[in-house]
């Protein structure tokens, strides 16, 4: 059965670290939903955070090809309840002076910043998990969503559990 | 510190990891190498073309068992690399390839033979690196062999840009150190893994060792031995694990996969128990394998983590280097009672018999099966033989009998035409020191691939013996379309000019033979093996003769 994975990584910032990643997945016919970057504590090293889709065959062999590329030191599984899971969205959505206070209203209860204002649009900042987001999407979409951008998910393992140890 | 010249700062770390050969060709960006070489105490031999190299290196490397090192220049030299470094990456062979690069500051600007091939072979290598430091040479020499020849074995790049080697650093050889977060290869077996394999391997009624290429590269043919003996369990190979049993051995059970053995398939598809030892279980090897019980076990010992698992389902995983763990089993309670199993392996086998009959016209020329089988009395315990591939290397594989301390190297995994020549050449170049019986066996078609190396087997007299099968056809694709489109439907596959092989080996002054009859092979055979210096033995086979 397949089901939606998300993997944290942490890697050696060598040349090519993120291709090598990348063409691994793709030369092995594996699905990325999506993929972030961003430094570590430790200058050497970035972390990764891959979601794949995938049944537990692909998902375990993912993990082992993962693995034997020399410049990744640890893969781990984050489990949605051992872990915070989180996506930053900016949805730009029509927004005039009959509908304004309304989308604001939406925003503030899903806690989404409102970061830019126009004449005739709202740009909104959500962070979340991707059931919030799905449902914030719900609720402005009958003001018409011009575009947005989602970051993917990045993540965090719970408690005093540390990745590089 | 005296400042050394990156370039040969380079020869002297190849010189550290005992590199005696490097097989290369040289370019514009490996000016500063080249210049280098002059005063190295490492020899170059010159390929006649990049695309050898890495089969050289191959070659050097399973007959050696050290790292093998090819060179190219950037661009296009590169790039002829890559079947090469995909061909050894595909059979796990130790290889490290070394190319030129453009000067940085001209990286991705399309300069003049500028090819990316760190990442044109990052499908196929086992770790690459572009330098951008001279001083890192050192840590990246020392890493790049030590990659390349642990845990499983495989190539691995170093792409040079030629204006590092012109750097003057101050860095010394001091570099001993390997500390790589990532790669960490496990070698002894999971203790409870191999606790429940102990359990079923003395329960099963029907065990079936099935040994690869893991064994070989493992070095632990006494191991398996010793393992298989003690359990009396018979031993089935895939075609890059031959040369991991002796093949005149009472259990020893052939070679599984589309073009092995029948009755090993038979034998293999009856098991109750597969000890999978180093073998990747690859869609040739098991596409006979349809009739596995369900309740089969599979046990299957690699030193891959991700070999396991990814083409067969397996109940007791063991990741582990194979000589370590057969140390390991080798020693524990396992024996169990197989005599009626090994009395149904005697009915299937005598059921089964290899057929080595041929009607005319077939039979008027050569039968490469009785040639190889011939063959096998002719040549030393200690032969090295290499196949290419196509009909040649499937005849030569089956009907050459590997015993003793013979061994066989082909293309396994890759397929790749063209291997032989090379992959021999650097045999001999690794056995040097040592003289020993080295053969060739390639057809018309896998011949011509490489036939340019001629030159470096005349220009160094290198005492190998080219067994030429010919046809004038490309004999397994041709096969293939026999058998799927039927007699006739033959496309692309006629070699339609018949070649004057007795001139060309002529012209390189290679001694040279030509026998269309079986009983002229096993004459002139001797006489080629006793003679000094390269030799070819060109052998006719009827064009029909399209069975393995």
């Amino acid at each position: 059965m397949e089901k939606k994975t998300c993997l944290s990584l942490l890697v050696e910032n060598n040349f090519g670290v993120l291709s090598r990643i990348s063409g691994l997945f793709a030369r092995r016919g594996y699905n990325i939903d999506s993929l972030t970057v961003g430094t570590t504590e430790n200058a050497e090293l970035s972390r990764i955070t891959i979601t794949v889709t995938g049944d537990d065959q692909i998902l375990t062999q993912i993990k082992k090809q993962l693995n034997k590329l020399i410049d990744v030191i640890t893969v781990i599984e984050l489990k949605p309840d051992e872990a915070i899971i989180r996506e930053l969205v900016f949805i730009k959505v029509k927004a005039d002076d009959t509908t304004r206070s309304q989308i604001v209203e939406i925003a503030n209860m899903f806690r989404a910043n409102i970061v830019d204002v126009a004449r005739e649009s709202l740009v909104i900042e959500i962070t979340g998990t991707r059931y919030k987001i799905e449902g914030f999407f719900e609720m402005v979409e009958p003001y018409g969503i011009l575009e947005f951008v989602r970051s993917g998910d990045t993540g965090l393992q719970r408690g005093g559990k540390i990745l590089s140890h | 510190m005296i400042p050394l010249l990156a370039s040969k700062l380079i020869l002297k770390c190849l010189e550290r990891e005992n590199v005696e050969y490097v097989f290369g060709y040289p370019g514009g960006a490996l000016l500063p190498l080249y210049e280098a070489f002059r005063t190295s105490p490492i020899k170059h031999i010159l390929v006649r073309n990049e695309q050898t190299a890495p089969h050289y290196a191959s070659g050097y490397a399973r007959e050696s068992g050290r790292v093998g090192v090819c060179l190219a220049t950037s661009g296009p030299g590169a790039t002829n690399l890559v079947t090469g470094i995909a061909t050894a990456y595909l059979d796990s062979i130790p290889i490290v390839a070394i190319t030129g690069q453009v000067d940085r500051a001209l990286i991705g600007t399309d300069a003049f033979q500028e090819a990316d091939i760190t990442g044109a072979t990052a499908p196929f290598t086992k770790h690459s690196y572009l330098v951008q430091n001279a001083a890192d040479i050192p840590r990246i020499i020392r890493e790049a062999f030590h990659i390349a020849s642990t845990g499983r074995p495989g190539p691995v790049l170093i792409d040079i840009p030629r204006d590092v080697q012109l750097e003057n650093v101050k860095t010394g050889l001091t570099y001993d150190k390997i500390d790589i977060m990532g790669y960490k290869p496990n070698l002894n077996g999971h203790s409870g893994q191999i606790k429940r394999a102990i359990k079923k391997i003395k329960e099963a009624k029907k065990p079936v060792i099935y040994a690869g290429g893991g064994i070989v590269l493992g070095n632990a043919q006494a191991e398996l031995l010793a393992f298989a003996e003690k359990n009396n369990t018979p031993v089935i190979t895939s075609l890059m694990g031959i040369g991991a049993f002796p093949e005149d051995h009472p259990l020893y059970c052939g070679i599984v996969g589309s073009h092995g053995y029948k009755y090993s398939n038979v034998v293999m598809n009856g098991a109750d128990l597969i000890i999978n030892i180093g073998a990747r279980m690859s869609n040739r090897a098991t596409s006979q394998l349809t009739k596995f019980e369900k309740d089969t076990d599979f046990v299957h010992i690699d030193i891959d983590p991700a070999e396991i698992g990814k083409n067969m389902e397996t109940n007791i995983p063991i990741v582990g280097d194979a000589k370590t763990v057969l140390s390991e089993l080798v020693q524990k309670d396992t024996v169990g009672d197989h005599a009626v199993w090994l009395a149904e392996i005697e009915t299937i086998r005598s059921e089964n018999p290899l057929v080595y009959d041929a009607d005319p016209p077939c039979s008027d020329l050569i039968n490469p099966k009785i040639l190889f089988k011939d063959m096998s009395k002719m040549t030393s315990d200690n032969a090295t033989v290499v196949g290419d591939v196509g009909l040649n290397q499937i005849w030569s594989a089956l009907y050459y009998r590997i015993i003793k301390n013979r061994r066989y190297y082909t293309s396994g995994g890759l397929g790749t035409m063209g291997y032989s020549i090379p992959a021999a050449c650097g045999a001999v170049f690794a056995t040097l020191d040592k003289p020993k019986e080295i053969f060739i066996v390639c057809g018309d078609g896998s011949f011509q691939m490489s036939m340019g190396e001629l030159g470096v087997i005349a220009e160094h007299q290198l005492n190998v013996n080219i067994i030429l099968i010919t046809n004038t056809k490309l004999g397994m694709v041709r096969q293939l379309q026999f058998d799927n489109y039927g007699k006739g439907h033959y496309s692309g596959t006629d070699i339609n000019f018949d070649i004057d092989f007795m001139k060309l080996a002529e012209a390189y002054g290679i001694k040279s033979f030509k026998v269309d009859k079986n009983a002229d092979f096993n004459k002139v055979l001797p006489e080629a093996i006793k003679h000094q210096g390269p030799t070819l033995i060109q052998c006719q086979v009827h064009p029909d003769f399209i069975r393995i």
